[in-house]
């Protein structure tokens, strides 16, 4: 070693230069990455809204302005994307097809997000899909493997509640839990329910908003703070 | 910088050790919680190997490189920040590339700062020799741990799903075993293939004693 500094500011500049190096190198790498990652997200996003409102071919993020219950919906441009927000699907000409709604919970191992299609019309849950979940491989992770399960969602009554049933469901309303798998099932229903205490009301008090044009169909947040985007926190 | 050449070879031994005699996951039974964590697929040992062989070549290449600059009081802590650096990148490049794996593997690829056989790798070997011989070493031992992580990955994924890499192996008809893509799963796998090890290890002492025995009648 040929250089001799004294000990501590020898010390301070090797770890000095160490966090230099360390912080231009994870700027460059983030800067580098970022724009993929948050095109991955949008798609994703918008596969889901897609999934969940069969017909919907455009989308459109929806926050709801004012204070408690008395607002409305507005499109999410100019706004940071951290709020609640649902979104609106729209069919390639345009016509209103139906909110995706995002909802989280408690499931039986971590927490589980989904987001599901209402169709105020007609008052219904039109879809729903499972966005993250840690349930049991073979078990729990049937609430998005098994068909009969997902299925119950593409026309179930929202009124006066989801239930979860042990029998072959009998009301509009009800999901026949998966055998096996009571905690995972119910765990989807309370997530659903809670999603509809939320937003329903907000929904059906609030005019249909008009899908703003000039192609903005891949409007979705950037910041990773959004409700949906993005898996883990 | 270049040492004198001692043995053309030495690389090659440096790089062949990791790999099988000095195994980081069988022999060394390092890196035990990425190693039993991740490897429910063939796929997801492959990406967390691949991470995990990138931190290392490229904090050995460095470390090494460094070495004469760097004082002994701080080391570990520059070792630390060097391990950091390109666990964060590779974090943003598997997200980028492929989310769906990204999603699988959650924290552990951030965990990859605290793996032993990194932080270990650069104390016991990159911080001593050239840049050359630790690039070996780091390629060698970080080849050994994905190699270990694919076969835990891909034993456990044939037996509890059917399938490698995504392939459906046995049809319709085949009932996977779920408890080996579950936790426990990954610990009676690993039990096994520690014990096959062991086994070829005994066998092999057996047969050279054979052998000697045989050669001194």
């Amino acid at each position: 070693m040929s250089v001799r500094l004294p000990e501590t500011p020898r010390l301070v500049l090797t770890l000095a230069a160490a966090g230099l190096f360390s912080g231009l190198a994870i700027v460059g790498a983030y800067r580098l990455t970022l724009p993929t990652i948050q095109a991955n997200q949008a798609e994703a996003l918008r596969r889901a809204v897609f999934e969940v409102l069969p017909g919907a071919e455009r989308m459109e993020r929806l926050v709801w302005s004012g204070d408690g219950e008395a607002g409305r919906l507005v499109p999410a441009e100019g706004t940071t994307g951290a709020e609640p927000s649902v979104y609106g699907g729209f069919t390639a000409d345009g016509r209103f097809v139906g909110y995706a709604v995002p909802a989280a919970g408690a499931g039986f191992q971590d927490t589980i997000r989904l987001l599901y299609g209402y169709d105020p019309e007609r008052d219904r849950i039109v879809g729903m899909e499972v966005l993250e979940s840690r349930e049991t491989p073979g078990l729990g992770d049937r609430i998005y493997k098994d068909e009969t399960f997902v299925g119950r969602f593409r026309d179930l009554a929202v009124a006066p509640r989801v239930e979860l049933v042990k029998e072959e469901p009998a009301a509009p309303n009800q999901v026949d839990a998966i055998t096996g798998a009571t905690i995972s099932s119910r765990a989807v229903v309370d997530i659903v329910n809670a999603g509809n205490q939320e937003w329903l009301a907000r929904l059906e008090a609030s005019p249909v908003p008009p899908l703003e044009e000039e192609g903005r169909e891949g409007d979705v947040p950037t910041e990773t703070g959004g409700p949906i985007p993005g898996g883990r926190q | 910088m270049t040492a004198p050449l001692k043995d053309p070879n030495q690389a090659y031994a440096e790089f062949i050790k990791g790999l099988w005699r000095e195994n980081p996951v069988f022999v060394q039974v390092l890196g035990m919680c990425p190693a039993l964590a991740v490897t429910n697929t063939a796929v997801n040992g492959l990406a967390m190997g691949g991470a995990t062989l990138f931190v290392l070549l490229m904090s050995s290449i460095l470390i090494s490189a460094l070495r004469r600059l760097i004082p002994k009081a701080v080391r570990i802590s520059t070792y630390i920040i060097v391990i950091a650096t390109f666990v964060t990148v590779a974090d943003y490049a598997l997200q980028a590339a492929a989310p769906a794996v990204h999603r699988e593997l959650g924290a552990f690829i951030s965990l990859i700062v605290v793996n032993c056989i990194i932080l270990g790798r650069q104390e016991a070997f990159a911080s001593k020799h050239t840049v050359r011989l630790a690039a070996a070493d780091a390629i060698g031992m970080g080849g050994g741990f994905a190699f270990a992580l694919v076969l835990l990955g891909g034993a456990r994924e044939v037996l509890g799903k059917g399938s490698l890499f995504g392939f459906a192996l046995f049809g319709e008809r085949f009932e996977p075993w779920v408890i080996m893509i579950l936790p426990p799963g990954g610990f009676l796998m690993l039990g096994a293939i520690l014990l096959v090890f062991a086994w070829v290890a005994e066998g092999r002492k057996k047969l050279a004693h054979k052998l000697e025995r045989e050669a001194a009648e």
